[in-house]
């Protein structure tokens, strides 16, 4: 099956982190996708980290118009910051995977609908 | 077949074979075809056809063998449907090993599945495979709970709806919901690795214990149904301690629901009021099933290996205090005070100290006992059960006015029919001093 994991966090988090927390995160990045890659059946189809949510711009439509504005769809303390997408044999093995990403994230985990 | 049996024998089979084998053959068919919905509606649909047969032609000699077959054709039928309406239907993941298993099958396959149906490490493989799918943390707690009773044990969604206090409709909805994510998100039908399998068994001693709380502390108090359900929660703690033996967890459990249950007889007057412990006729107890709950106490670790291990068996050892008091005036409250000690000092649950407070009040009388109630309310703004110990702990220390008020508190917040009855008395009692 093909999953992406959508990685969620507090921004001011990272802007705020010194060297130390710095290398700390990506060295957990690192763990990840070792673990990924030496995971029977496990791979990475793909994935990117964003740029802060204040770079996003939004299109929405109302009353037929479409309407652009500055910043994400939602405002919320935690904001998507990148995601992963993976082949991974079963829910399982994913939610094992990312128990190595950094701490500071809420990692939400939905399978890819692949009837579309 | 044996014919000539009449309709009661049919009726008697049935309920028999519903209670012995819902769960291993909705497991069996849950292997072969890897969907819930199909698995559970074949069987059903099975069960009314036995239904039909068996009070007039005779019950068949091997009945799991029958209603298997007849809930395989079932769903055949169901697949050569859907496949003439092209519908995509999400299966479960299973192991590439089980899948290889089940295709080198295919051209035995039939012969096969009726040897499944008598092999008992089969059956016993697939049921823990269906139980650990319906625990599964992906689901939240009432939904595996909920699923588990459904699948495993064979209750009715209505029965369950009951159970947890919502609309069938709302229930069936819930059901659907639940199947469907296991499928679509890709929960693996599978028993958990080593790395997991403790946290994994948490998860399904949690589900259980769910389960006959629902059944034990009921919504209202004058449901038979809810005393079945612990009931079959006791059977499906039973199942597992079978299934996963020497797990002290799993048998803790086991102790601490069968001792709870052996009250059950002696917790309701015929009027359906409700009769506190020290009040309960303790000849009504069961006592056959507390000497085996004692039984299974005295087998298990004193340590054991889990936190839901320890728990569990501190909650089982002082109902075992209660249980092996001949008199209410015997109980051991010292040693209650002891185990509740340990048990707020692992959990901090607010609960826990709420039952150390009436422990403690029994030792050294009720201002100590009240003194532990500090500090709870922002904890437990919703309990019941806050202001109705601390009204009996005032009226046991003659201030009758605060504990009539504490009773009126905790009515406000009580909807159970029996518990209200008790609470309505103590404030009668209070007010008529």
């Amino acid at each position: 099956m093909r999953y992406v994991v959508l990685m969620y966090g507090d921004e001011s988090v990272w802007a705020e982190a010194d060297e130390a927390a710095r290398t700390e995160t990506i060295a957990a990045h690192d763990r990840f996708s070792e673990v990924v890659r030496d995971h029977p059946g496990m791979s990475f189809a793909g994935g990117e980290a964003l740029q802060t949510a204040d770079t996003a711009t939004t299109l929405r439509h109302e009353g037929g118009r479409s309407v652009v504005t500055d910043g994400p769809f939602a405002e919320a303390t935690e904001q998507l910051g990148g995601f992963y997408l993976l082949d991974a044999p079963d829910l399982d093995a994913v939610m094992a995977a990312i128990e190595h990403l950094p701490s500071y994230y809420v990692l939400e985990v939905r399978p890819v609908d692949d009837s579309v | 077949m044996t014919p000539g049996q009449d309709g009661q024998d049919g009726q008697e089979a049935l309920s028999a074979a519903y209670r012995d084998h819902w769960g291993p053959l909705v497991a069996l068919l849950v292997g072969r075809f890897r969907r819930l919905d199909l698995a559970q509606d074949a069987l059903a649909e099975a069960f009314v056809q036995a239904t039909r047969h068996w009070p007039s032609a005779g019950v068949p000699a091997n009945p799991a063998g029958w209603l298997h077959t007849a809930a395989r054709r079932r769903a055949l039928d169901v697949l050569r449907a859907e496949a003439i309406r092209d519908r995509k239907v999400a299966l479960l993941v299973v192991d590439e090993e089980q899948r290889l298993d089940a295709a080198a099958r295919s051209e035995a396959r039939a012969r096969q599945e009726v040897e499944d149906v008598l092999d008992p490490a089969h059956v016993r493989d697939e049921v823990l495979r269906l139980v650990f799918l319906c625990c599964h943390p992906a689901l939240a707690p009432e939904a595996r709970a909920a699923l588990t009773l459904r699948l495993v044990l064979g209750l009715r969604t209505q029965q369950i709806a009951r159970l947890f206090l919502v609309s069938e409709p709302t229930m069936t909805a819930r059901l659907t919901r639940a199947r469907r994510k296991l499928a679509a998100a890709g929960v693996a039908l599978r028993l958990p690795g080593p790395q997991a399998l403790d946290e994994r068994v948490g998860s399904v001693v949690q589900v259980v214990y769910l389960a006959f709380t629902a059944g034990y502390a009921p919504g209202d108090g004058q449901d038979p149904v809810r005393v079945e359900t612990a009931g079959e929660a006791i059977r499906l703690g039973r199942l597992l301690d079978e299934l996963l033996p020497g797990r002290d967890d799993v048998r803790n459990l086991l102790a601490l629901m069968v001792l709870q249950h052996s009250r059950r007889d002696a917790r309701t007057r015929s009027d359906g009021t409700l009769v506190l412990l020290p009040d309960q006729d303790r000849g009504q107890w069961h006592h056959d099933e507390i000497a085996w709950a004692m039984a299974l106490l005295a087998e298990g670790s004193t340590r054991p290996s889990t936190r839901t291990g320890v728990e569990l068996r501190l909650e089982a050892l002082v109902a075992a205090a209660h249980a092996t008091a001949p008199t209410a005036a015997d109980t051991d409250w010292a040693a209650v005070v002891g185990l509740y000690d340990e048990l707020e000092q692992l959990t901090g649950s607010a609960v826990v100290r709420l039952n150390r407070a009436v422990a403690l009040a029994e030792v050294s009388g009720p201002a100590a006992g009240l003194d532990l109630l500090d500090g709870l309310d922002d904890r437990l703004p919703r309990s019941h059960r806050l202001p109705a110990v601390r009204g009996e702990l005032l009226l046991r220390s003659g201030e009758r006015r605060s504990a009539a008020e504490q009773f009126a508190l905790a009515l406000e917040r009580c909807d159970n029919t029996a518990e209200r009855q008790h609470l309505r008395a103590r404030q009668g009692l209070a007010l008529s001093g």
